[in-house]
């Protein structure tokens, strides 16, 4: 099993996605340059956070145009399991393998902070092992987090069971007080219609050994190992 | 020849810089102040070129890259 | 600027006395023309030349088994074993934040992040100390917000976590703020580069960001006075560009895994002079530079411009001859311009050449090492003993202990800094286990079992009381801090802000000031490594108190073995170190200021024997795993630190009871807020308190234990308590409060 973890000029939470994956979940990791047109061989992607292009113009409007991009795209309509996490999100969504757009959080302040999400679906390789409603501790380090859609949009994605994870608080409840951006129907996380593409603020590759603060971000990786696994051509 | 180019967030989408804006334009006393929008403003130098092709070369970047429709507006306007 | 005559008077508006106009003319042997007197400039000015600093900086402690690397370098490098090295610096960034505090922060953070890699390190923590004038002065919540988003601005964007520092408030800092950034990086032994440009005939290769008009005179600036006019130098404040910076230092990094590079520094302050006089001076070399094929952003740069831009993101490499395409192939591939612009030559001669024409040529000895040193006046402070004077009986008691006690937690000084440190990614690269908030923040070092425990620390009201002593006291803080976390002190990095140097009373705060740290340093065995001064931090002649802020680098074998300062279960039982020292010591104490609007007396005792004990009996309990928490004494005495062990626990506030360590006769409010120093608060699971007592007597450091943590009030014996709810609410809300930043 091969799992690639993109790299763009600009971003940082590259080593951190690596490590969570070759040194905690033990699977094959390898770094690939974004001038790389071809995904032939990895069974799954990350696309890591940071500030691609330095958020310039618009966080990961930039990106999107790298060459790897095109390969993402095949790759993600072959259905293998590519997730997107803060920037990676936004790439997602900038290249339009995912509905919505980010705009800059309510505070108009970076946040990093440690957040409750819940999980709406287990649809999704990346949460196939994790129960609805199962409450998951996961940062976010973030300015622009604070995800839109237009009404219609949104009801569409919750229509289709899209929503992958709203931020709530410590009981689980959805409240308004417990989404830290502003985000429409605090949503955290989606994923594509089939369900392979899924974009998260949170990072769950900053939580998958406890002295971080808390493993739960572990689960979603052994989720997507099950899953290429199973699904092993 | 020269072209500006305005992206705007659209309706509708909350723009949280403009309501702080708004806010601030308000304790400074500056009251009439309804409603702030903040926008970007791009300015571009082209190779010289007929008008429509010009047009259509500036369409054509504003939807490729410069606005993410999802959320913005854009307009232009070609000097001369 | 070609045709400008140099004159006395030009020479004059570059800063330059008479005195060392006429020393140029002297060691030229002529008058320099206008681009070797802006080179002349730059290099002599106080914050390259470092002129009225130097004598008294030899008097540090800079060596020690661990040290691979102490000052003169871009950054120091302490051994951490297995091959391992940290390689660390602290650095102000005072004046320009003051201008434009986010693009002043935010290239002091830049800066301070070229110098780690520049040696070869991959940074992994930044700490800032940070120190803003009253928060109700009107300025400052408009420089509060701009500096913290600039720091956040650059250290997110980079991808380096900023993991503490200090916030600090005094009306002494209205008109000059601190922003002082430290980094700190990890180094293999043989991965180690230096600023050398040695090897004769090999190639000068600029690297990084394009050259524009940025901050010409920067250098100059960061020396000079402040006054009215300081709005209208507003131009010369550099512009950061973070994404770059990350570009430049992943090239960098790769780029050192090759074995092209003979020598690389960063171009800081005076840019494009100071990094290959400096290079070419530490090698005892020469060069040619051909500035025509510098990469420039602006059209007709002048050679005078393009030697003094201080624009950021810019590397100078001297390369192995023959490896130049591999250096230029690296740094394509990250987008980033790279040019060779000269060649190392034999000669200690600098011949600056503009589309052929030689347009500067000086020795390069007459630019460094004969720069002016002075022995500046010295003269302790007629106002010294009047502000030592203190009469402690008539100072009027509260009459609610407990509400003041409240007010201390509130006040912004002591506040929860959570406002600050949330826009800082402070866990990225997944090594944080200590995050903000504690003692010291704790970083693992991935590949290993080892950690490192970082610090910053300084009173300024101890140092405006007595430097001396106030120097000791910064660094047993220090050490203190990182010891509380179970690691040992290894090295420490400071950075020295201080007044104008040509006034005798400042110059005694400096000299005092370097004589307590050096004295401290070398009774705790810590060598200084590296570190920065900042001069001149005065506005219309109203200079800040003397700042001394000390970076304390500590490391843990096992990362296990890290201790966190808040109170961690129900039922464990509360110890205080140090519990002997029961002398009133409210000289420069917290409560004088908050409750009684005081800066007076003379601060605490320093007892370097005890501290160094100290340190080495919490260092040992850490690694017994005897201590569930320790935290450090400071401001506010028994009393805050006993509330901060109470109600900054992550999991939430948890309530304690403890007696009172001082003799009945005290006066409770002192007894409560007396800052005595070289004291702990430690916790431990029931079980481990007899060994924690025996482990104590070991080490000959007095212990008493005090009582038990528990239930939802804290309370010194009978003298006063809090509910710890309250108490949580208003320390977690009164920064925000006090500048304003509520909704």
């Amino acid at each position: 099993m091969k799992i690639a973890v993109l790299v763009f000029p600009g971003s940082n939470c590259d080593h951190d996605a690596y490590h969570a994956l070759k040194h905690v979940v033990s699977v094959d990791a390898q770094f690939v340059w974004h001038k790389e047109d071809s995904l032939e061989g990895f069974d799954g992607v990350v696309i890591p956070g940071g500030f691609t292009y330095g958020d310039y113009l618009r966080t990961g409007a930039l990106a999107k145009l790298s060459p790897v991009m095109g390969a993402v795209r095949r790759f993600a309509d072959g259905g293998g399991p590519v997730i997107g996490i803060c920037n990676g999100f936004q790439i997602l969504l900038e290249a339009g393998l995912l509905p919505g757009a980010m705009i800059v959080n309510e505070s108009l302040k970076f946040i990093c902070d440690y957040v409750t999400l819940r999980t709406e679906t287990s649809r999704t390789p990346f949460t196939r092992t994790i129960p609805e409603g199962t409450r998951l501790r996961i940062p976010v380090a973030h300015y622009q987090g604070n995800y839109f859609a237009d009404a219609e949009t949104v009801k569409r994605i919750e229509g289709n069971g899209q929503v992958v994870f709203r931020y709530c608080d410590v009981a689980g409840n959805v409240t308004s007080e417990a989404n830290p951006n502003g985000s429409v129907s605090s949503i955290a996380g989606i994923c594509s219609e089939k369900g392979n593409v899924v974009g998260m603020m949170p990072h769950p590759e900053r939580c998958t050994e406890p002295e971080m603060g808390s493993a739960d971000g572990r689960l979603l990786f052994e989720s997507m190992v099950s899953w290429i696994k199973e699904n092993a051509r | 020849m020269k072209a500006r180019i305005y992206v705007t967030l659209r309706k509708g989408v909350l723009d949280p810089q403009g309501k702080a804006i708004q806010r601030s334009l308000s304790h400074l006393g500056m009251e009439g102040v309804d409603e702030v929008r903040v926008g970007k403003f791009m300015e571009v130098t082209l190779a010289e070129m007929a008008r429509p092709e010009a047009e259509k070369l500036l369409e054509e970047a504003c939807r490729r890259l410069l606005a993410n429709t999802v959320i913005e507006d854009f307009s232009f306007e070609i000097e001369g | 600027m070609k045709n400008v005559v140099v004159t006395p008077e030009v020479a004059k508006e570059h800063g330059l006395t008479a005195d060392e106009y006429a020393r140029i003319q002297a060691t030229l042997g002529r008058d320099p023309n206008i681009t070797e007197l802006g080179i002349f400039s730059v290099m002599w000015s106080e914050h390259c030349s470092y002129k009225s600093s130097r004598i008294h900086l030899r008097k540090f402690p800079t060596k020690g088994p661990r040290v691979l690397q102490g000052p003169g370098e871009n950054a120091g490098i302490v051994d951490i074993g297995d091959n391992l090295a940290v390689c660390f610096k602290m650095e102000s960034h005072n004046h320009p934040s003051f201008i434009e505090p986010y693009q002043g922060a935010a290239t002091g953070v830049g800066g301070i992040l070229r110098d780690v890699f520049t040696m070869g390190a991959r940074p992994i923590a930044s700490l800032n100390s940070l120190r803003f004038g009253r928060p109700e002065h009107p300025r400052t919540p408009f420089l509060v917000e701009g500096v913290v988003s600039g720091i956040a601005g650059s250290g997110n964007c980079i991808g380096v976590p900023t993991v503490g520092g200090e916030v600090f408030f005094d009306e002494c800092y209205d008109g000059n703020i601190l922003v002082n950034a430290f980094t700190l990086g990890v180094v293999r032994h043989d991965r180690i580069f230096r600023g050398y440009a040695s090897g004769i005939g090999n190639p000068i290769i600029y690297v990084g960001s394009k050259t524009g008009r940025d901050g010409i005179h920067g250098a100059t600036m960061a020396s000079g006075e402040f006054d009215e006019k300081s709005e209208e130098k507003r131009p010369t404040v550099q512009v950061g560009d973070p994404f770059t910076e990350k570009l430049l230092l992943e090239a960098c990094l790769e780029l050192m895994k090759t074995d092209c590079v003979e020598g690389i520094q960063d171009m800081g302050a005076a840019g494009l002079t100071s990094s290959t006089f400096e290079m070419a001076s530490r090698a005892g070399t020469g060069f040619v530079m051909h500035l025509d094929r510098v990469p420039q952003r602006e059209t007709e740069m002048t050679p005078y411009e393009l030697l003094l831009s201080e624009s950021q993101e810019r590397m100078i490499i001297v390369a192995r001859k023959g490896r130049e395409q591999e250096v230029l192939d690296i740094f394509d591939k990250w987008d980033l311009d790279a040019a060779v612009i000269g060649e190392v030559t034999a000669d200690g001669i600098a011949r600056l050449l503009m589309d052929g024409v030689t347009v500067a040529e000086v020795p390069i000895a007459a630019v460094t090492d004969e720069a002016p040193i002075y022995d500046r006046p010295v003269e302790r402070p007629a106002w010294q003993d009047d502000l030592n004077r203190l009469d402690l009986s008539a100072l009027p008691a509260p009459s609610d202990l407990s509400e003041s006690w409240l007010a201390l937690m509130s006040c912004p000084e002591m506040a929860d800094k959570k406002w600050v440190y949330r826009q800082y990614d402070y866990m990225i690269r997944t090594n944080t286990l200590v995050a903000p908030g504690s003692d010291a923040a704790v970083l693992r070092i991935k590949g290993t079992r080892k950690a490192v425990a970082i610090s910053s620390d300084c009173n300024p009201r101890y140092c405006y009381l007595d430097p001396f002593v106030g120097g000791m006291l910064a660094v047993c803080e220090g050490a203190r801090n990182v010891a509380c976390s179970g690691a040992e002190p290894i090295g420490l990095s400071d950075c020295l802000n201080f007044g104008n140097p040509e006034r005798p009373e400042i110059m005694w705060q400096f000299r005092s000031a370097i004589e307590g740290i050096s004295k401290a340093c070398e009774t705790l065995a810590i060598p200084v490594v590296s570190g920065n001064v900042s001069l001149y931090n005065e506005t219309m002649g109203k200079g800040i108190y003397p700042t001394p802020t000390v970076a304390t680098v500590g490391l843990l074998e096992d990362a296990d073995d890290r201790v966190v300062s808040w109170f961690r279960a129900e039922g464990d039982l509360v110890f205080l170190l140090g519990a002997e020292r029961v002398d009133v010591e409210l000289g420069g104490s917290l409560y004088l200021k908050q409750v009684h609007g005081r800066v007076a007396g003379v601060p605490p005792a320093a007892d370097l024997a005890h501290e160094k004990r100290l340190c080495a009996f919490l260092k040992s309990a850490a690694s017994k795993r005897l201590l569930a928490s320790a935290h450090d004494l400071a401001e506010g005495g028994l009393a805050c630190a006993l509330a901060e062990c109470c109600i900054t626990r992550p999991d939430g506030p948890v309530g304690a009871t403890v007696t009172n360590p001082f003799p009945e006769s005290v006066r409770p409010d002192f007894a409560l807020f007396s800052e005595n120093q070289g004291r702990v608060l430690v916790s431990c699971r029931p079980a481990d308190g007899a060994a924690l007592l025996a482990a104590a007597s070991e080490y000959h450091i007095g212990i008493s234990q005090l009582g038990t943590v528990g239930g939802d009030t804290i309370v010194v014996a009978d003298i006063a308590r809090l509910n710890t709810a309250e108490t949580y609410k208003a320390w977690s809300e009164g920064f925000a409060n006090a500048l304003g930043f509520g909704e």
